[in-house]
């Protein structure tokens, strides 16, 4: 009898999912190497630079040098500073802007199939020309002698010295251009998705056109705006395109990630430049989870 | 290991929990060896003191070779072709991929050292860098010795070149094109023109001036200016970084637009600059290009420096006696006179302006490309910083060009 019951427990526990997890963990196995691969060996191997000395002669030996961090943070703190400040400024007018047009796009235009997928096609037709073209087609538009200037210069708008590229509004009009489709698109997802008797149960209560969009419209976009707000502000911090001097970007709006090229590709200083993207990593790491932490989508990351 | 209690389920129980102490301990054990192996990885290129040897040559049997050079750098026909390489495969019979992979000195160079320092091919068999460039790969030992036997035509070689202080009698590298930097204006906007690099203070000037990134030509032409002199090895610490407080000044203040690399052109076309600090040969190239005789290019009263870009053998490159062929063809006066006639730039090949005068009379007396003494008189090398100075220089430079 007792025997019988061991011999049933046996099988049940045979079948475990710790059993059966030898097949999912095969099955993850491609994945967890290309993890190993091309994410934990590079960051070791980041960390292990961003410790090495250097010798005055321009080579590096291992060390445990942790004034590289402290020395490349207070040298370039402004431009640490002026990064978040760049990717904040931009992401908060991408949202200004992207909120409307996704929800016109999602519930407005929900009556009219056609017209939805057009303009969703307006807002996604950008990314089949190179970011990097559109970028150059913005510095020849903002140039000196560029309509934008030229018309501004002629209304006396701006002095007859004064000029757009090069200067910090340029590169955060180019971060917030080249992001607004990774603002809109999840915000278009989720607006897309709103079920608009919740907005006629709250006029039936009374609440006035404000009130229905900050307690119904916004709680239920939330997500929407938390990964569109995620995917600009994150790359946006990081961008070395828009505020290089090749592009939209001067001497006064560098960013830390010209910083960090300068570093790894002029300076060959491979410790500071490590020791940067370190910073850069984990700062952008604490200022994201208590983002979602605070605005309660735990659950999408 | 202790043995199992007695009763089957705990037995069971115990028997899975080591399992799973198992498997944790062999996923750390896994993380240690590939962390170990990284390290190991990681290891070998830094550090290696052991000297290089040349690679085998193999150019007896594999009929080709590889140039990496600079954009704009080689005469080019219509069709994109480059007539005088083509001529060149014709008479040899040897096959040459033309690499423009050269943007500048810095950058390719963080792309091929790890090859270089193991020895190994970079993918070029020839490549021409900048004399301090070539400086370090010679210090380095990433250059094979040149065989002179095998570039007779290297007696063409002008004479103020034949002993730079980096590679005396020429052994590791050859000069393919020199050049000045000087100031460039838009004449239109600025009749006046400039005179030395003060004038590019002026108050109308802000923020319509441009500088260049490689610090030997914009620094240099600063401190020409202050009164130093930068052939000369008197200079140090001192006289660079009053250079360096006088540019970020300029910077700071917003009279300093932009300091760029060859894109330098794009803002002069599109008028973000009038005046800037510029190569020689460029300006011809950006007239061309607008189809215009709008900008205008001058040594500054205080003197331009004077560079030279040299063709240099890796030490990991198989196909060398083809690449010693190849420069020795570039030696022939005709054959100089035709490049020089298309870049704009310095020959360094004694005889070319007697050959340029079959080619196109009106070039023969381009100060460009044919300096008499009183324009070389106003053109100077830059010396041979120590890696030391190198390194600290250069992040200073760097520093003001960050805005930090």
């Amino acid at each position: 009898m007792a025997i019988a019951a061991f011999a049933g427990n046996a099988t049940a526990v045979d079948a475990t999912p710790r059993r059966r997890s030898w097949v999912a963990l095969f099955l993850l196995l491609p994945g967890l190497l290309y993890l190993v691969l091309f994410f934990i060996v590079p960051l070791v191997s980041l960390i292990i630079t961003s410790l090495e000395s250097q010798g005055l002669d321009g080579s590096f030996a291992y060390g445990f040098v942790v004034s590289n961090y402290t020395d490349s943070v207070s040298t370039f703190a402004t431009q640490i500073w002026r990064s978040f400040g760049f990717a904040l400024i931009a992401t908060v007018i991408a949202l200004l802007f992207s909120y409307p047009l996704a929800y016109f796009i999602g519930v407005t235009a929900r009556r009219w199939p056609l017209l939805q997928s057009f303009m969703l096609i307006l807002v996604i037709a950008p990314f089949f020309i190179s970011f990097l073209l559109r970028t150059l087609a913005w510095k020849t538009i903002l140039s000196d002698n560029g309509p934008v200037v030229t018309a501004l210069q002629g209304l006396s708008l701006m002095g007859p010295q004064g000029h757009i590229t090069g200067e910090p509004i340029a590169v955060v009009f180019g971060l917030t251009y080249n992001f607004i489709p990774f603002m809109c698109l999840p915000l278009y997802t989720t607006l897309e998705r709103l079920d608009l008797r919740y907005l006629e149960a709250s006029s039936d209560l009374y609440a006035s056109g404000w009130a229905t969009f900050r307690k119904v419209t916004i709680p239920l976009s939330l997500p929407g705006i938390v990964s569109g707000t995620l995917l600009t502000f994150i790359p946006a911090a990081g961008d070395y395109v828009n505020a290089s001097q090749d592009f939209l970007g001067g001497t006064s709006s560098t960013m830390i990630g010209n910083v960090i090229q300068s570093n790894f590709l002029v300076q060959q200083n491979y410790p500071a430049a490590a020791a940067l993207s370190i910073v850069l990593m984990f700062v952008i790491l604490v200022i994201v989870s208590v983002y979602v932490r605070r605005s309660g989508t735990e659950d999408l990351l | 290991m202790r043995s199992l209690p007695e009763d089957p389920i705990i037995r069971e129980l115990v028997a899975q929990a080591r399992a799973s102490i198992l498997t944790r301990r062999t996923i750390l054990s896994g993380a240690a060896a590939g962390s170990a192996a990284l390290a190991l990885a990681a290891c070998s290129p830094l550090g290696s003191t052991k000297t290089l040897s040349p690679a085998k040559d193999h150019s007896a049997t594999v009929k080709s070779l590889t140039w990496a050079n600079w954009p704009l750098y080689l005469d080019q026909a219509d069709d994109k072709s480059y007539p005088t390489l083509a001529a060149f495969e014709k008479q040899t019979g040897l096959k040459v991929k033309y690499d423009i992979a050269v943007e500048d000195n810095d950058t390719y160079y963080a792309k091929v050292k790890d090859q270089l320092a193991l020895g190994q091919d970079i993918g070029a068999d020839t490549v021409c860098l900048t004399d301090w460039m070539v400086s370090r790969w010679i210090t380095l030992g990433y250059t094979q010795k040149l065989d002179h036997a095998n570039i007779p035509n290297i007696k063409n070689l002008s004479a103020s070149l034949k002993n730079p202080d980096f590679d005396p009698g020429r052994n590791h590298s050859v000069p393919w094109q020199s050049g000045f930097a000087g100031l460039c204006w838009n004449k239109e906007k600025l009749p006046g023109g400039l005179k030395q690099v003060s004038d590019l203070w002026a108050p109308e000037l802000k923020g319509k001036v441009g500088a260049l990134s490689e610090m030997r030509d914009t620094i240099g032409l600063i401190m020409l200016e202050q009164g130093v002199d930068i052939s000369g090895k008197a200079w140090g610490d001192k006289e660079f970084t009053a250079a360096i407080d006088e540019l970020r000044k300029h910077v700071d203040d917003g009279q300093i637009r932009n300091i760029k690399g060859n894109s330098y052109a794009d803002d002069l076309k599109s008028g973000d600059t009038v005046a800037a600090i510029v190569w020689s040969g460029d300006v011809e190239g950006i007239n061309a290009d607008i189809g215009s005789d709008k900008f205008a290019f001058a040594l500054p009263e205080t003197g331009g420096t004077l560079w030279s870009d040299n063709f240099l053998i890796p030490i990991g490159s198989k196909e060398k006696a083809n690449a010693e062929k190849l420069i020795n063809y570039y030696y022939e006066p005709e054959v100089a006179a035709t490049v020089a006639a298309y870049v704009n730039y310095i020959t360094p090949v004694e005889g070319a302006k007697e050959a340029m005068a079959k080619i196109d009379k009106s070039l023969v007396d381009d100060q460009l490309i044919f300096p008499n003494e009183d324009t070389l008189k106003h053109a100077h090398l830059f010396r041979t910083l120590s890696a030391a100075e190198q390194n600290k220089y250069n992040s200073q430079f760097q520093g003001v060009l960050l805005g930090a």
